[in-house]
């Protein structure tokens, strides 16, 4: 197959590049919408938003998602907030503001066009959520309130106390709703998407199977729409919700889209940190915790305590000031402890390999509010974090007023994705990729909050109109899931789950996932080097074999089969961790989330390479454990030109 | 800590279910209630045997997927606590812990721990919505909102839908949650065209579900991870009898 890839931007002024693009776009006449059947895969910020929203034109939606309930998405556990270019608090924002720090944060490796059309659609998010009922915090005077975030230099931040996502989802899920009751959008609860249906080159349809009654079943649309996350859990250990995973856009990907930035990964700094070989998943803390708590390590080893080693230390009280280091605000002295967070996170691993961490297996930093509590008293850190406060409290079983909280980076979201055009659509026409699943907007950092302004942007403003052009210029087709397009498909997904089951071997599903986390945390996490990388290269293949040969998936493809579904999760996990290796191998600079060791100047800091890694690295699918082929879209900057980053 | 668990095991819904019984020794005190099942499934699936079937999600206590009968109470005893945020050093060495699925007529048993909850889907497919097309929206700040009132609604938004308000009520009645959805968007200036019709056309919903109705218990607050107050319920009562005197008595 030859690829070239296009990202099909209008060219001349950017301001008006999204108008004038809308504009040129064919519309689906009303009378002539309901003959179209889009298949919407995903019910979080962008996937919910995209079928209540193309169900409101008159389309017919096909929805999809794994869980109980359009709820669960994992949008929901979303903290913190959603920028836009409001300006409400006239402090100097603007939709070229937001653009030029998205495109910054984002370490010159996104799309300009893109990001400028999302900055320029964020107003338009919180208007459409307000009108929803979704409670934002507000002012005595009835306005919105925003707060800075994440060392932004002005208050665009938009916030629903410590639950932006949840509310944001429930707006969005009830938009959605409301068209599931009106007919046009046909739920389908409890169904996974395990394919995607490719007919005359084109994607018609998914096979999923319905996780009550195990039935694999094939589907057929006009178009296929995958809102289906990220990635992250592909270090077992993340910040990601349990099922979260790499299926849909894996499965796509095999099919023939492109798979882009695969190594660009967004580790948080400010995670719960892990406390034993049980453990499951990780907690995140909102970084807002970082604008009043203080960053620390004991200056000397010897104070620092790990219980996997029974290694007591001191306890962080009794450590003088003099005896701590501030390593935040000394090495960052103009921006302190709200340096973004690639450099939070890198900082932080930085000290535990010197041995100065603290907690299990002494990767753990301090988190000290102690200084707070003196400025604002008890009760205004209480009201600013009091339910953060609490939640940390539940978990650790300490109490934050009086002992520092203890903080680790984990994984949390993922830059790269399916690579898709100016349209939101992928290499394969007719394959929508939209939110966090796509690699679009981000570049090789995202901003904090900034994950949810994308993913309802995608779902609400612009992919709709983009769906609608490419259905004007196709035409109503015949949907029938009997043809051997269909049937092939089928047959591949019911093989592999046979064969899951068939191996009947000696290890748990979990067991296989924790190994390759491990793997990939160790050597593709937050430093990578040419040595780990290929160490890595190596194990995984080997890794997979073993899986194929000695997994244990007890009872059959017939009812709930929970280990089947993690198994199927985790065989695509470990076919995915070799090409996010090889493609961190590949990118030989340091940009945002991805820190290659041997690319840094004298002070440790990131060293990216305009001249030969400006642009995105879209991988072709060749088979398992095939080399796969290296595409490349060249990134232009006409208004945003690339500088080193410095928060200094 | 060692610890003696009675889990109830059923195949699927139409089968009958019964206790059974796993001893769990070296259990650690950090460990979450969920990550203490993931550590017997783990082992139940090294042996060839089914793990247990429970559902889970996020495990920080907001996406709702979560939730059983740990001794009787939903999510177990812990105020203000969803199952996967329960630690085990709320155990002690010794205990035996019975562990059921939700009980409801409108919940029925998917497999073991696992139940169906798309009736409370159902019940805001009814109604628990403003009806605002996309693109549609004024300017956020053309309708300023009382702070107290819009902090009202918050509190009642903050609902995760995870049942645990049915489970705890001896009527298994779901008018915490649907209350809970009436206050939030009643309370908007947002959710005024629709207010009266909404409380009809949800409880109507809620009768048609199979849930019961409410006896002043007042279980679901005590159970409600999120602490949402009974005035949710008292808010939708007086709505629905204002729905009454506007005429609007069918859904």
């Amino acid at each position: 197959m030859s690829i070239k890839l296009e990202a099909g931007a209008p060219g001349g002024p950017i301001e008006t590049a999204w108008d004038r693009h809308k504009f040129s776009m064919k519309i689906v006449n009303p009378a002539n919408k309901r003959k179209y059947d889009i298949i919407v895969v995903g019910t979080g910020l962008a996937g919910a938003a995209a079928a209540a929203t193309l169900a409101e034109l008159g389309y017919n939606v096909l929805n999809f998602c794994f869980q109980d309930s359009p709820r669960r998405a994992h949008s929901i556990a979303a903290q913190g907030g959603i920028n836009a270019a409001k300006n409400y608090q006239n402090d100097g924002d603007s939709i070229y503001r937001l653009f030029y720090d998205t495109v910054k944060g984002g370490d010159f490796r996104a799309r300009e066009r893109n990001v400028y059309r999302l900055a320029q659609v964020s107003v338009n998010i919180i208007d459409q959520a307000t009108a929803q009922g979704v409670p934002f915090a507000r002012e005595y005077g009835g306005l919105l309130d925003n707060r800075s975030f994440g060392g932004a230099q002005v208050s665009r931040t938009f916030y629903a106390r410590g639950q932006t996502g949840q509310q944001l989802l429930l707006g969005a899920y009830q938009a959605h709703a409301k068209m599931v009751a009106a007919g046009k959008i046909k739920m389908f609860y409890r169904h996974e998407m395990l394919d995607v249906v490719l007919k005359d080159g084109h994607a018609r349809g998914i096979v999923a199977r319905d996780l009550v009654s195990g039935e694999v079943k094939s589907y057929a649309g006009d178009c296929v729409v995958l809102a289906t996350g990220g990635y992250g859990n592909v270090f077992f250990l993340s910040t990601n919700a349990m099922g979260c995973n790499v299926t849909a856009t894996w499965r796509a990907h095999r099919r023939g889209a492109l798979f882009a930035n695969p190594c660009y990964t967004q580790i948080h700094p400010t995670c719960i940190p892990v406390s034993g070989d049980y453990q499951s998943k990780l907690t995140l803390m909102s970084e807002s915790l970082r604008n009043d708590g203080r960053v620390w390590v004991p200056k000397d080893p010897k104070d620092c305590w790990d219980d996997a080693a029974g290694k007591v230390g001191r306890h962080p009280n009794q450590i003088p000031e003099s005896e701590r280091d501030y390593y935040l605000e000394r090495r960052y002295p103009a921006f302190g402890n709200l340096v973004p967070r690639d450099i939070a996170s890198r900082a932080a691993k930085q000290v535990c390999d010197e041995g100065r961490g603290v907690s299990y297996k002494g990767r753990g930093v301090y988190l000290d509010f102690s200084d707070a509590i003196k400025r604002l008293g008890r009760k205004g850190v209480e009201e600013r974090y009091g339910n953060l406060f609490e939640m940390y409290q539940r978990i650790t079983g300490e109490d934050p007023y009086e002992v520092p909280m203890r903080m680790y980076p984990a994984s949390h979201y993922t830059m790269g994705g399916l690579w898709v055009d100016y349209n939101t659509m992928s290499n394969v026409p007719g394959l929508f990729v939209l939110g966090e699943a796509n690699f679009s907007d981000h570049g090789a950092n995202r901003l904090g909050a900034s994950a949810l302004m994308q993913g309802l942007a995608d779902g609400y403003f612009v992919a709709p109109p983009c769906i609608g052009n490419y259905l004007a210029i196709q035409g109503a087709r015949a949907k029938d899931t009997n043809a051997p397009e269909f049937k092939a498909v089928e047959q591949d997904v019911k093989g592999r789950l046979s064969k899951l089951l068939a191996i009947k071997g000696k290890r748990s599903v979990d067991s296989f996932h924790r190994e390759l986390g491990l793997l990939i945390w160790d050597n593709c996490g937050m430093g990578r080097t040419k040595e780990g990388l290929t160490k890595a290269l190596g194990r995984i293949p080997a890794l997979r074999d073993e899986f194929w040969q000695n997994v244990s998936v007890p009872g059959s493809d017939t009812g709930v089969n929970q280990s089947l579904e993690k198994a199927g999760r985790v065989a695509d996990f470990l076919e995915f961790a070799e090409l996010m290796c090889l493609d961190a191998l590949e990118r030989e600079e340091s940009c945002g989330g991805h820190f290659r060791e041997e690319h840094q100047d004298a002070e440790g800091e990131a060293r990216r390479d305009d001249e030969h890694f400006s642009h995105v690295a879209a991988w072709e699918f060749k088979g398992v454990g095939q080399r796969p082929e290296l595409h490349k879209e060249q990134l232009t900057f006409d208004y945003v030109k690339p500088s080193q980053r410095s928060y200094k | 800590m060692n610890l003696t668990l009675q889990i109830w095991r059923q195949k699927d819904r139409n089968s009958p279910g019964q206790f059974q019984t796993y001893k769990m020794e070296k259990v650690n005190e950090h460990m979450s209630f969920l990550e203490m099942l993931d550590v017997l499934n783990e082992r139940l699936e090294a042996e060839g045997q089914e793990p247990v079937a429970f559902e889970s999600d996020c495990r920080e206590g907001i996406c709702g997927a979560c939730g059983c009968m740990i001794n009787g109470a939903p999510h177990g005893h812990l105020p203000r606590t969803t199952t996967c945020q329960l630690h085990m050093r709320e155990f002690k060495d010794g205990d035996t812990i019975t562990i059921e699925p939700f009980r409801a007529e409108a919940f029925p048993v998917v497999k073991d721990l696992v139940v169906d909850r798309s009736s409370l889907d159902r019940i805001i497919q009814a109604g628990g919505f403003i009806s605002v097309r996309t693109g549609s929206a004024p300017d956020a700040n053309a309708t300023p909102v009382v702070k107290d009132d819009s902090d009202r609604a918050f509190d009642a938004a903050t609902c995760i839908g995870c049942g645990a308000c049915v489970a705890s009520c001896p009527n298994a009645a779901a008018m915490l949650f649907t209350g809970a959805k009436i206050t939030h968007l009643g309370l908007l200036p947002q959710g005024q065209p629709e207010r009266y019709k909404r409380v009809v056309d949800m409880t109507a919903q809620m009768d048609k579900e199979a849930f019961g109705h409410c006896s002043n218990f007042g279980e679901c607050t005590v159970a409600c991870p999120k602490g949402i107050s009974l005035d949710v319920i008292a808010q939708m009562n007086r709505d629905l009898l204002v729905a009454q005197f506007k005429g609007r008595t069918e859904a």
